[in-house]
């Protein structure tokens, strides 16, 4: 029990010392999660929103192809993601595997078809009760799907923090793509992971900290907007 | 673009036909209150008009042409009124960047008609929170702002209280005198009778009178038509 007190203390000094090794590795990982948010969703909230509006035929299919993407397991995105960027993948001439940009192609891919399920779903509803009103208006699909986006940006808020919450606590992708190289690929996941094989309890535990710390600002946040936005917009 | 024809316009979903075969005209000036009991298919009748709706069968023809793009000058109000998540304000110059007109117009038009209305004084307020009957002045607002040459409202005082119902209906004929055509739909006989130039009276998805109207409260065609107006409801 002691061991676990004593680490305690040290992962706190560590974080209270602002450890360099510590905060590096915590500004990769936002730097690879944030990014790879972004990217997907620039992908997933068009995809989200072509879904919500368009009927077509294939679409049902579509839809579930989706939702199980949403639980799509991480190793196995890493190891695809390998095979593509690996010396004789089809995409090893750019050389990425093992550098940050891989992580982040990783976690993109991890994380889009979980903002397009979810802005799916908030988007659809929202069409359900606009449809007629925005149709009788003449807008046109692109024009309904940016007003849509633009009046449910509070709930996909929620969305693309569920993303970014999703990429943050991943290992398995970016410990295979990215291989945990000291200074330049390892990220909060991958470090916990190592150091707690390696016996460095301290570190391992003071960066578990900073990564619920980090998770739970965000929902908080996410909270905190949607419930600012009912009051204001109802 | 008025006249708007319908020849033999029906519409069917899920199996069951809920138009029946209509041919009616659409006048410019008289307003127009369709009347029926519910589920005679007044609403989706007024769809179909305004293009939401594409009949399944017939055809529905804007001033004689045979062109079946669906014509711009027009607006319709719903039974529930759709509020965007922005200001009241921002609703009416919403449908207004929709039709093409300048940014620079928008607001000036905009602040125009909600002072028509009586809602100046809540056009930052978001739409959302505003009563039920602010909502749907709002919606008129929103829809006079287009200045169409067709408005269609459907049961636009279905959800409201008395006062509310009287503005609403005063703002319709505000709009009807500014040289806009009104096509409304009720089952509501005092508010028909108040409003209404000519009835167009629907029952079961089928035209059972269209007459002026004194006419159709003083002799209807029909048996139908004069067992709504008694109160006697024999379709039920």
């Amino acid at each position: 029990m002691s061991d676990i007190g004593s680490a305690f203390a040290e992962a706190a000094h560590l974080i209270a010392a602002a450890d360099t090794t510590l905060y590096g590795i915590v500004l990769l990982s936002l730097e690879v999660s944030l990014t790879a948010v972004v990217a997907a969703t620039v992908i997933g909230l068009p995809l989200g929103a072509a879904l919500a509006i368009r009927r077509f035929p294939g679409r049902a299919v579509l839809l579930v192809t989706l939702n199980a993407l949403m639980g799509l397991p991480p190793v196995v995105v890493g190891l695809l993601v390998y095979l593509l960027l690996s010396r004789a993948g089809p995409l090893g001439e750019l050389g990425l595997l093992f550098t940050p940009a891989a992580m982040v192609i990783a976690q993109a891919i991890l994380v889009t078809p979980i903002i397009a399920g979810l802005s799916r779903q908030v988007l659809e509803d929202a069409w359900h009760e606009y449809e007629e009103q925005l149709r009788s208006l003449g807008a046109t699909a692109p024009m309904a799907a940016a007003t849509l986006i633009w009046d449910t940006r509070y709930s996909l808020v929620t969305v693309v923090l569920a993303g970014f919450g999703r990429a943050a606590a991943e290992v398995g992708a970016v410990m295979i793509v990215g291989g945990n190289i000291d200074g330049v690929t390892r990220v909060m996941t991958t470090a916990i992971s190592l150091e707690t094989s390696k016996g460095d309890l301290p570190l391992a535990l003071g960066l578990g900290i900073v990564l619920v710390a980090v998770v739970f600002l965000v929902n908080a946040a996410a909270q905190l907007i949607k419930s600012a936005a009912v009051r204001r917009y109802g | 673009m008025l006249p708007l024809t319908l020849e033999d316009v029906s519409f069917a979903a899920g199996g069951r036909t809920i138009i029946d075969r209509v041919s009616c005209e659409f006048t410019p000036g008289p307003r127009t209150v369709i009347l029926g009991p519910n589920g005679a298919g007044k609403s989706v009748l007024m769809r179909l008009c305004h293009g939401l709706l594409t009949p399944t069968a017939g055809r529905i023809a804007w001033r004689g042409s045979r062109d079946e793009r669906r014509p711009r000058a027009q607006a319709m109000v719903f039974q529930r009124p759709v509020m965007l998540r922005r200001a009241a304000l921002g609703n009416v110059t919403y449908g207004l960047k929709l039709a093409g007109v300048p940014r620079t117009e928008r607001d000036r038009r905009a602040r125009e008609v909600l002072d028509a209305v009586g809602l100046s004084a809540i056009a930052s307020r978001p739409a959302r929170v505003l009563s039920g009957g602010e909502q749907q002045k709002l919606a008129l607002a929103r829809a006079w702002a287009l200045t169409p040459e067709v408005l269609f409202l459907d049961e636009p005082t279905a959800n409201l209280d008395p006062g509310a119902t009287r503005e609403v209906e005063r703002i319709v004929d505000q709009i009807h005198a500014s040289g806009t055509k009104i096509v409304m739909t009720t089952h509501n006989l005092a508010q028909a009778r108040r409003l209404a130039d000519e009835i167009l009276f629907i029952s079961a998805g089928r035209v059972a009178d269209h007459a002026p109207v004194e006419r159709f409260f003083a002799q209807p065609s029909t048996t139908e038509a004069a067992a709504f107006i008694k109160g006697e409801l024999p379709w039920s």
